[in-house]
């Protein structure tokens, strides 16, 4: 079966509809698959729910579908690097669902291996608890946290075989290979694609079990936050 | 006087023992990595690396490293990087020896809050719950009053939970307390700073 797509229009052709659910790899700007999300602004698909740890900045990443209103709801755990997300967000016009990051990235690799809920201390005695089953083990008390499974996965990896064999980069695979295993389809946007035995099969991040679809592109890759050191005087 | 942000990071430095895997929060948490001298400390970032090295030279920033901050980065010799699913379930599985992070309250019975203050900008809890939930020590360091002089050490938190009894050791510029059965315990105090002072500025019950 032919995996490989020519664009990311293409690759995503006839899997977005109107009010579905994508899990987006990606932290902050890092590792986020940027070629998919303007894919997805042009196709002007609407009332889209999110899961994705953040929102992206104004004009890049999430941020996009924000500025066009295609968002309906983010499930996100920090959002605060958009201006536009907020407006919108404390103008009643977005829903946001805060979700602690490691129990977001938990909800989407469970959702994809078939567990439909899982039990955490994360947020216990909190506002994240309410409304939740509280269950003790052990003499400790813990809350029911449901499984992701998402209409539609969106991820970015570094390089993949034709087959959908991945491996990412750095702290670039961060939600990707979570992301991944929780979409009914998954759509991965690469830089290079390689044909079958190019990777070593012992160095596989992500098996191509999971990704229905691939493109190449070239990424902008932006960066966030600049930090440097300064370089001793020889 | 009261210690400043790099006396405070450099207390906390002390809490560090050898072979242990840290987090370390945004702000003075993150001068306490310019504290560990010749202990053999491994830095976790929550987005998915064991092994955090320092800032880039100029000109080698790489987009693809970066730190919980979103900063950029660089690796070591011992780095391993892994997704974020398997980076929280070190957290919650209780494989990171301690956190330590900022706070905006904390309450004699060791609740902490830092994420959320009503009707302000909410901008999300990140890792810090999942941190706080499943680390084996939590340290916090902050200053003892807020920007009012008012006490920030209290006897019940006001603002919304980070996580409930969840504190170790609380390190402020005017001093430790550790938390303890019916309330904080004195374990240090500043340089030049009296007991007195730091009551005075404490509204939790020090045993």
């Amino acid at each position: 079966m032919k995996k490989v797509y020519d664009s990311a229009a293409q690759a995503l052709d006839g899997v977005l509809f109107d009010g579905m659910m994508i899990a987006a790899g990606g932290f902050g700007l890092c590792g986020i698959p940027e070629l998919l999300l303007q894919a997805i602004r042009d196709a002007g698909t609407k009332d889209l729910t999110f899961a994705s740890n953040n929102a992206g900045v104004d004009d890049f990443g999430i941020g996009i579908l924000l500025q066009t209103k295609q968002v309906k709801k983010m499930i996100s755990s920090y959002v605060g690097e958009n201006k536009e997300f907020m407006r919108q967000y404390l103008g009643g016009e977005l829903e946001l669902e805060f979700n602690p990051q490691g129990t977001l990235a938990e909800r989407m690799r469970a959702g994809g291996a078939g567990i439909p809920g899982f039990y955490t201390k994360t947020g216990v005695g909190t506002q994240i608890a309410e409304g939740k089953e509280v269950k003790v083990f052990d003499g400790e008390e813990y809350i029911l946290e449901r499984g992701i499974v998402a209409d539609l996965a969106i991820v970015k990896a570094w390089k993949a075989d034709t087959t959908g064999n991945a491996i990412f980069r750095k702290t670039a695979r961060n939600f990707n290979p979570p992301a991944a295993m929780c979409g009914k389809i998954c759509v991965m946007e690469v830089e290079e694609i390689v044909e079958p035995g190019a990777l070593d099969p012992d160095h596989i991040h992500l098996p191509g079990i999971y990704v229905h679809r691939i493109v190449q592109g070239t990424h902008e890759k932006r960066i966030e936050q600049h930090t440097v050191r300064q370089r001793e005087e020889a | 006087m009261p210690w400043d942000r790099n006396q405070m990071a450099a207390r906390a430095a002390q809490e560090l023992e050898d072979g242990m895997y840290v987090n370390l929060g945004i702000g003075i948490p993150t001068l306490v990595a310019n504290y560990v001298g010749d202990k053999d400390i491994t830095l976790q970032s929550e987005n998915g690396m064991l092994g955090m090295g320092p800032f880039p030279y100029e000109g080698e920033e790489d987009p693809d490293l970066i730190n919980a901050g979103k900063q950029t980065i660089t690796e070591l010799s011992r780095t391993a990087y892994f997704d974020s699913a398997m980076s929280f379930g070190m957290i919650r599985g209780g494989k990171i020896a301690a956190a330590i992070l900022g706070a905006m309250e904390v309450a004699e019975n060791g609740d902490l809050a830092n994420w959320m203050i009503p009707g302000k900008l909410v901008k999300g809890m990140g890792g810090a719950m999942d941190l706080v939930a499943g680390v084996g020590k939590v340290i916090v360091v902050m200053d003892h009053t807020n920007k009012a002089g008012e006490s920030k050490v209290l006897k019940a938190c006001t603002l919304p939970l980070t996580g409930t009894g969840v504190i170790d050791r609380i390190i402020t510029n005017l001093g430790v307390l550790d938390v303890v059965e019916g309330g904080l315990k004195i374990v240090e105090l500043a340089d030049g700073v009296s007991e007195e002072e730091l009551r005075a500025a404490t509204e939790a019950t020090i045993v």
